[in-house]
């Protein structure tokens, strides 16, 4: 069994030795501490991402949440605008309305007075034009003027009758 | 090493599989330590063999892998980035699960070591290569710095205090004496259960895989599929080991540090 044969044993405790001190010094020098600047490097860069993403994100709430109160704000605004217009429109059309109202009834009133006034006229004429139609009858018929005065009486009597 | 091995070992480059008579096969072959350029400091044998040069390539692709792969050091991640930044992250949440934020000092030690039985159990999965934890001196020179390093950090932060680690509460005083040498050898035992669990794990499973290798070529084109079949599935079986192993060694050493620190 060569694991027993002790003249082995002092090189290799020696090599042992050597290789094991020297690579200690390596690891503990340079590696390890390489090795943990890295991981530490990354691990303070991810925890700085999340801050930042954290930060972006809350910055992005409450963007959001400013958008909708303007939104509601505008909208309420929007409302309070639509509403005074639809107000003021109405008021103005039942101002023009009640103007035009008033002129066609001026208008119609006018209109029934010079009607009135035509008829009066006319039936003012009637006798007239009675007294003259029958004064041209009875002169076509006698061959002589009829008497003036007694044709507007018998057309007067007649009128009334 | 004798001369016959010596031989043998050039001869097989590839770890046991050149037939040697019998099973034509020997399936220990591969554990075998040849020396690469003999060294001698100071009395010592400090060779420089098989086994330290995959101690070396391991460290080296270790450094590559945490080093040269956080090279961009991105963002975001590429494909070797990912594994060492994974690596980190898995060695870091074993300390903090297990030790709590006072395990943070020894975290550069517990990944060091976690990475290094890792690669070692993994590089032995390639095929020509030598496994260096499937030798009980390197588990057991891993396993007794933790537990001797974990016993004095215990004397460090709590004093002689640290001795009431062995005296369990809540127990009739007259099994106390029974119970605190029960813990205290339990205690004792920690490096040798620490290092012969990893050490016996990965001999046990490189030697399965060179006996079924051996059955293969043994039985040939005739009846070689069924233990080929066999080591596919074993050798899934044994990058599975390599790693659970790497973790067990790991967590272990986690739950030791936790025990200095906090004493239960």
């Amino acid at each position: 069994m060569p694991q027993l044969d002790f003249a082995t044993f002092v090189p290799q405790l020696a090599w042992l030795t050597i290789v094991f001190v020297v690579l200690y010094v390596l690891m503990s020098r340079i590696a390890l501490p390489r090795i943990a600047t890295v991981l530490e490097g990354r691990r303070e860069r991810i925890a700085g991402d999340l801050d930042k993403a954290a930060q972006s994100k809350a910055q992005t709430d409450a963007a959001i949440a400013a958008y909708e109160k303007a939104l509601a704000e505008a909208r309420a605004k929007a409302h309070t605008i639509a509403q005074a217009t639809r107000d003021k429109l109405a008021s103005e059309t039942e101002a023009k309305r009640v103007a035009i109202e008033a002129q066609l009834n001026e208008k119609i009133a006018k209109a029934e007075a010079a009607i009135k006034a035509t008829k009066e006229t006319a039936l003012a004429n009637v006798r007239t034009v009675a007294v003259d139609v029958a004064g041209a009858i009875v002169s076509q018929l006698l061959g002589e003027d009829a008497d003036k005065a007694a044709t507007e009486r018998a057309v007067d009597a007649a009128l009334k009758g | 090493m004798s001369a016959a091995e010596a031989v043998h070992g050039a001869a097989a480059a590839v770890h046991g599989a050149a037939p040697s008579g019998g099973l034509a096969i020997d399936p220990m072959h591969q554990f075998h330590i040849s020396t690469i350029y003999p060294l001698h400091i100071g009395g010592f044998d400090v060779s420089f063999t098989n086994s330290a040069m995959w101690m070396v390539i391991v460290a080296a692709a270790i450094s590559l892998l945490t080093i040269a792969g956080m090279g961009k050091r991105s963002l975001v991640p590429g494909r070797w980035q990912s594994v060492a930044e994974l690596s980190y992250e898995f060695v870091s949440n074993m300390l903090r699960d297990n030790v709590g934020d006072a395990g943070k000092r020894f975290f550069p030690f517990v990944f060091t070591l976690f990475m290094f039985v890792l690669f070692c159990n993994m590089g032995g999965m390639l095929p020509y290569s030598f496994t260096v934890t499937s030798h009980i001196i390197v588990t057991f020179g891993l396993a007794m710095f933790i537990f001797l390093g974990v016993t004095v950090l215990g004397f460090a932060v709590h004093g002689l205090h640290f001795f009431h680690f062995f005296v369990p509460k809540g127990v009739p005083a007259a099994l106390l004496p029974l119970l605190v040498v029960i813990e205290v050898i339990s205690y004792l035992t920690r490096p040798i259960s620490l290092s012969v669990r990893l050490f016996a794990n990965m001999m046990a499973g490189h030697t399965m895989l060179k006996v079924f290798a051996g059955f293969v070529i043994a039985m040939g084109w005739a009846g070689g599929f069924l233990p080929l079949a066999f080591m596919v599935a074993f050798t899934g079986l044994e990058i599975l080991v390599a790693f659970l192993q790497a973790y067990v060694f790991a967590i272990l050493t986690c739950i030791y540090l936790n025990d200095a620190l906090h004493m239960h």
